[in-house]
């Protein structure tokens, strides 16, 4: 169980209606890849800092470049952070997890006491640090979100493990002679999936948060990137004149946020037995 | 096994935490060679000059001896130099902190008391309108970033508005409401996400609580209403309330970079930014010792506080 829940809807098509928002957002950011209404770098310094109009839905930022253009160019910067986070966070975590269960001992103290160290720094302040020494850039922002992220995976999954390793199936398997990778890999793994889902579901919107604070630091993608934390600092000195530089991609990601809450709330609300059995008691 | 051996063991972790913390700082900082006497010298110093300054500063020597070098001075109060601004490092932190704990601390006092306000009631009106608005109003709230509260905040207050300064700070000796009038914004941003998260575990808490046999038996004996919620139910319930308010220290500190940033409010937060952008890698280290180390006490703290107030967990550690 994680300590840092976020609400929970009861609504019981969360999942599909924060499900079916996401893909849309995930299609609009693909197809912003390559196809915008106008091109998201194209200077146009006469047309700076129009307010939002038919020819530019979301206004233009102080060199005239259409904002809707860059909020679309951008989307697939923020789910990257998140998703991309995640995926390291698991490719680490699990492992050193499922080892960490199964080889109790110094190789469990190891990797137990990096854990401890790991979350005694702030999660902001770990990306900080990582992102202080080198130049920063897209990769190492989604590298140092998913590094703060790897000991709460390890945690729960050699928690989840150590569970499996008493059940009957697990010692059958033992007694059959079956090796560790075996074990691992085609017992405990299987059924460690549902809680690791879970807490996925629910930290990429921390990693999306945690993400775009560290663009807006200026620890992310560089200018002219139009990440939506960038384009929102960017835009910081001219907030009086055309509050909409700042408000279309701060509202784009608290929209992208809500429906990654969505689903990880519904995927939550599928998978996770026990408030399953709460809501029946 | 008692309290003291409890306190013991948790004071060794807390040591050791420090300590891997101090290398692990020291070692990222250090992966790039060269950085600090370039950075003194600026970019285009003669490489006789940069040799010269790294055998002064004793860039050349081992890792390991100049971090028991670094290690050595800071346990002796010695701070080191900020290469950027030729000073201290020790008060330019110090005065820093003293202001980023100003934030901090009307912000948490401000998280704690609404959280668990709100908490409580809404876990007494479950199931009620007056509920489900705050628990749609939470989900909501939770997925706005603070640095976007922050700049609506000065979008609101400071341009429309024209009631609150946008940025900056000013010094109690200039009049208290002036002095005021800069906290109010930034330490409002800082709460307004946590109170979701303690308000929301409160809740779930509270719930759990109030279902439980031995509050049914304290309302069978006829006890009053209110005394059941405070007397017996409420400690239960804040528990997990405290270890979340642990958590959020965490998440403080982090809203409290990003806020100083969008405040321009001279605390920790905004001189670590600094430090970085200026690649201040002696500032750097220290501002970043400092505050782990205030981010492991208060999680010391808060696990003392669990201890204090929940006896089976001290019993457990200690068997365990």
């Amino acid at each position: 169980m994680t300590l840092l829940t976020l609400p929970r809807l009861s609504a019981p098509s969360a999942l599909v209606l924060g499900g079916a928002l996401l893909l849309l957002i995930g299609l609009a950011a693909v197809v912003g890849i390559w196809f915008t209404p106008y091109d998201p770098a194209a200077f146009a310094v006469r047309e700076r800092l129009q307010p939002p109009s038919a020819l530019h839905p979301f206004g233009t930022d102080e060199f005239g470049r259409d904002v809707l253009s860059r909020v679309l160019a951008g989307a697939h910067l923020s789910l990257a952070t998140g998703f991309g986070a995640m995926a390291i966070s698991l490719a680490v975590g699990v492992p050193l997890g499922l080892i960490a269960a199964f080889h109790r001992g110094v190789t469990e103290e190891v990797i137990m006491r990096s854990v401890d160290l790991l979350i005694a720094l702030p999660p902001v302040l770990l990306g900080l640090l990582v992102l202080a020494v080198t130049p920063p850039s897209l990769w190492k922002t989604i590298a140092a979100v998913g590094l703060v992220y790897v000991p709460i995976m390890v945690r729960l999954t050699r928690a989840v493990a150590l569970g499996l390793l008493e059940e009957d199936f697990v010692q059958a398997a033992r007694a059959r002679g079956e090796g560790a990778p075996t074990i691992l890999w085609h017992e405990i793994l299987p059924n460690a999936w549902p809680p690791i889902i879970v807490e996925c579901g629910l930290r990429v919107t921390f990693a999306i948060l945690l993400g775009s604070a560290l663009s807006f630091l200026g620890l992310g993608p560089q200018p002219p990137a139009s990440e939506w934390g960038l384009m929102i600092a960017e835009g910081r000195d001219f907030l009086r004149q055309a509050p909409w530089v700042c408000l279309a991609p701060g509202l784009s990601l608290c929209v992208l946020l809500v429906c990654v809450n969505l689903v990880g709330e519904g995927l939550r609300e599928r998978l996770d037995p026990q408030l399953r059995g709460r809501s029946h008691a | 096994m008692g309290m003291a051996a409890f306190l013991l063991r948790r004071l060794l972790g807390l040591v050791g935490v420090l300590l891997g913390m101090s290398v692990l700082i020291f070692g990222i900082v250090h992966i790039l060679p060269g950085n600090v006497a370039y950075a003194i010298l600026g970019e285009f110093a003669t490489p006789a000059a940069v040799a010269q300054l790294e055998a002064k500063l004793g860039l050349n020597d081992p890792l390991p001896v100049q971090y028991w070098r670094w290690l050595g001075a800071m346990l002796h109060g010695d701070f080191g130099m900020s290469i950027v601004m030729q000073r201290p490092a020790a008060p330019l932190i110090a005065e820093a902190l003293g202001r980023s704990a100003l934030l901090a601390v009307f912000a948490f006092g401000l998280v704690a008391m609404g959280g668990i306000g709100l908490g409580l009631y809404a876990a007494t009106h479950r199931g009620r309108a007056s509920d489900k608005v705050l628990t749609l109003a939470q989900f909501l709230l939770i997925a706005v970033p603070e640095f976007f509260w922050a700049i609506l905040a000065v979008l609101v207050f400071a341009s429309w508005l024209n009631l609150l300064p946008a940025t900056g700070y000013a010094p109690l000796s200039e009049g208290v409401a002036k002095w005021a009038s800069h906290l109010v914004l930034p330490v409002l941003v800082l709460a307004f996400g946590l109170v979701a998260h303690v308000s929301r575990l409160t809740r779930s808490s509270m719930i759990e609580v109030l279902d439980s046999r031995y509050v049914l038996a304290a309302r069978a004996r006829g006890l009053p209403e209110r005394k059941v919620l405070w007397r017996h139910a409420l400690p239960n319930a804040l528990l997990p309330a405290i270890t979340v308010l642990a958590i959020d220290a965490g998440l403080l500190i982090g809203g409290i970079v990003v806020v100083e940033t969008v405040f321009a409010y001279p605390g920790l937060g905004r001189l670590l930014v600094y430090a970085i952008e200026r690649h201040d890698l002696p500032l750097l280290q220290v501002g970043m010792m400092v505050v782990t180390a205030i981010y492991a006490l208060a999680n010391f703290v808060a696990e003392l506080l669990y201890a204090v107030l929940n006896p089976r967990i001290r019993v457990a550690g200690a068997t365990a």
